[in-house]
């Protein structure tokens, strides 16, 4: 087990190497320099910030120094906030990110989970129709539509939650549940049809001819076994949820990464792009490594051994 | 004796959108304490259908019993509501299935779902309900039961897991016992392993047994009685030996005829021609008359009743009527008779 997981962290340093170089590059094809927009400065002071930054080195000198920062946990300097290193800012962005997306994925998953099971266990009944509309519904609506919604209701009419900023738990409500209607609407679907393909397959037959209640049919020989697919959509859901901060974060005023981000890209501030994508893709990979051991959790048949 | 379980008219059907599948249409039969009854019949004649509906296992919808008894110690298992049908299932009576491969739950280890029925019946403690399910993979035979027990289905050979569904079966003792083609799935020494294992338990705990098969070779082996089933009914039921070497039903001939044999001399099996016909809209008459050689007027007109030949053989032909000309099975079945009537699968029934 140990060793396993220690092969895998070697291949997620190196699939993030490669991510590292392809986005420097891609930064450096991009049209304009940090400076486009700076038309306050003249010729030479802008020619000493390039230098300043390093941006007049050769490509290959600029590529090995930044590789090298990496390693000591530098992704360079802001060209926004001056003289501010991107690993700090990044640092001090994650915590509302990651609270929304955290409390979005496993609120979402949980609730998506339930209404799912209901959905299969009154088969073709109003509760199952009324959860697939739910899930249609939550699928086909952008999560932006949402939280203009929440905000006008639940916010600014009924003013039982803050409708923006970031100054306590409350200020969590409204962009979580803008956020999690989607993983709900995803989640419910694949629990549905798992849980209805489960319940009917032999070893459920068995159960019932062992005397197995209904209950005891569906928690204790369907649940755990109709959650194995379902763990699959866990990393795309993760995913749809980073993207998903990049825009609630701005419609809420979140202080998270995701409206740092979108600031950066409209001011062309490489490091700040470069080392977001780095994180993203970081924790991409790290939801993926999860999902690998929550499936030898939930399935017997691929859990790994010691010395596999 | 008293039968341990009577069937009477059992009709069940499923409501499809092309219609009303009648997957079985009037069954009667009965099953004796210690007694084993085979059901065979061609795949979709209703054996199936008809054991499933036996323990209230039919999917609901679409299925569900028409009409009929189902006697079991006395009471109507077919007016039982699902919750009471729960205190009898695998207590009482008790299933085995056909795949192993898929009839064991993949994620719950294999003495938790021996153990099941053992807390759910017996109200046993779980140190109590290990301990049974110790001693019963020693019954079914499969070595090494303390390791065993913790382990998963994958981790089982396709024989081992039939060994396990068995010991799920006979958990609680159950007072009869339904097997659905235990041993299809399984090849042939593993096969006669696992009929040796159910005969000794069975002697052992006087249980009945239904025992459907489409193998007469299996039959032989196992069987006291034999009920031939076709499109959804019995058509002739009796001792084995009246099955085997006293058949009246042109379809028992035919599967006789079809049935492989040592001794058999021929090159070519013989095999009944035709399909079974579409239980959506059932044939009038003799179901399985557009398959027979022997088929008169009548038998395409009207359904035949169940004649008697001797007090315990029964079959559903227009050939036994007492205008009917008298008809001989074929030579190549009578060949067969003949050949099994001297031959092995005789000597390890009795
Ligand atoms: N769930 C179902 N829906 C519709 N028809 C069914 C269903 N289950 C079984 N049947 C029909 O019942 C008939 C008998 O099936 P079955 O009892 O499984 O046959 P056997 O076990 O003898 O091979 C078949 O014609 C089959 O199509
Ligand atoms: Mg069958």
């Amino acid at each position: 087990m140990v060793r396993y997981i220690s092969e895998r962290l070697v291949y997620m340093l190196i699939t993030l190497l490669l991510i590292a170089t392809m986005t420097f590059f891609l930064m450096k094809l991009l049209p304009g320099t940090p400076l486009s927009a700076a038309d306050k400065l003249s010729e030479e002071q802008q020619a000493i910030v390039l230098e300043k930054y390093g941006l007049n080195d050769p490509l290959p000198v600029q590529y090995f120094n930044y590789i090298a920062g990496l390693f000591q946990g530098d992704l360079g300097l802001s060209f926004q906030f001056d003289n501010r290193e991107v690993t700090t800012i990044l640092l001090e962005r994650m915590g509302p990110s990651m609270t929304l997306g955290a409390q979005s994925l496993i609120l979402g998953t949980i609730i998506g989970m339930l209404l799912g099971l209901i959905a299969a266990i009154y088969h073709n009944g109003v509760v199952d129709y009324g959860s697939t509309l739910i899930a249609v519904i939550g699928k086909s609506i952008p999560s932006f539509v949402f939280a203009g919604i929440l905000q006008f209701y639940l916010g600014v009419q009924w003013g039982l939650f803050p409708v923006a900023l970031w100054e306590g738990w409350e200020y969590t409500v409204l962009p979580t549940i803008a956020l999690a209607i989607f993983p709900i609407a995803i989640a419910a679907r694949y629990m549905r049809t798992e849980m209805l393909e489960v319940l009917g397959s032999d070893f459920i037959t068995t159960a019932r001819a062992k005397g197995v209640n209904r209950f005891g049919v569906v928690f204790k020989h369907g649940l755990r076994n109709a959650m194995i697919p379902l763990v699959t959509i866990i990393g795309p859901l993760a995913v749809s949820l980073m993207t998903g901060t990049l825009v609630i974060e701005n419609i809420f005023s979140v202080p998270g990464i995701g409206e740092q981000f979108v600031k950066s890209i409209n001011t062309n501030d490489y490091p700040i792009i470069m080392g977001t994508t780095l994180f993203f893709s970081f924790l991409f990979i790290l939801i993926i490594l999860i999902i690998d051991l929550l499936y030898g959790l939930i399935d017997p048949r691929i859990r790994l051994t010691e010395g596999d | 004796m008293e039968n341990l379980l009577e069937v009477n008219n059992l009709h069940v059907s499923f409501d499809t959108y092309g219609g009303e599948v009648k997957a079985v249409r009037g069954v009667d039969f009965s099953v004796k304490k210690g007694e084993t009854l085979a059901i065979v019949g061609e795949s979709g004649s209703g054996k199936s259908v008809t054991t499933k509906a036996l323990m209230g296992l039919i999917p609901q919808p679409p299925g569900r019993i028409k009409e009929g008894e189902i006697l079991f110690e006395g009471k109507d298992l077919a007016k039982m509501k699902d919750k009471e049908l729960a205190n009898i299932r695998g207590k009482d009576i008790a299933m085995i299935f056909q795949d192993p491969m898929t009839s064991l739950n993949p994620t719950m280890k294999v003495g938790n779902q021996i153990m099941e029925g053992l807390i759910k019946h017996q109200k046993k403690s779980k140190s109590e309900a290990k301990e049974r399910a110790l001693e019963l993979l020693k019954l079914v035979g499969i070595p090494n039961p303390e390791e065993r027990i913790k382990q998963y289905p994958h981790q089982f050979s396709g024989g081992m897991r039939q060994r396990v569904v068995i010991a799920i079966a006979l958990a609680c003792n159950p007072k009869l016992l339904l097997a659905d083609e235990p041993t299809t799935a399984l090849d042939v020494t593993i096969q006669a392993q696992i009929l040796e294992v159910m005969k000794d338990i069975q002697k052992e705990m006087d249980s009945g047994i239904v025992f459907i098969t489409h193998d007469l070779g299996v039959v032989a082996n196992v069987a006291d009685r034999v009920a031939v089933m076709y499109a959804g009914k019995i058509v002739e039921i009796g001792k084995v030996d009246d099955i085997f070497y006293n058949p009246k039903h042109p379809y028992t001939w035919g599967l006789l005829g079809s049935m492989p044999s040592l001794e058999s001399t021929e090159d070519e099996l013989y095999a009944i021609p035709g399909s079974p016909p579409d239980l959506l809209n059932p044939p009038k008459g003799d179901a399985f008359a557009p398959r027979s050689d022997h088929a008169m007027k009548i038998d395409f007109e009207q359904e035949p009743p169940m004649f008697k030949v001797t007090e315990d053989h029964y079959a559903a032909t227009w050939l036994l009527h007492e205008h009917a000309p008298h008809t001989e099975p074929p030579k190549s079945v009578q060949a067969r008779m003949k050949g099994m009537a001297s031959g092995s699968s005789e000597g390890d029934r009795k």
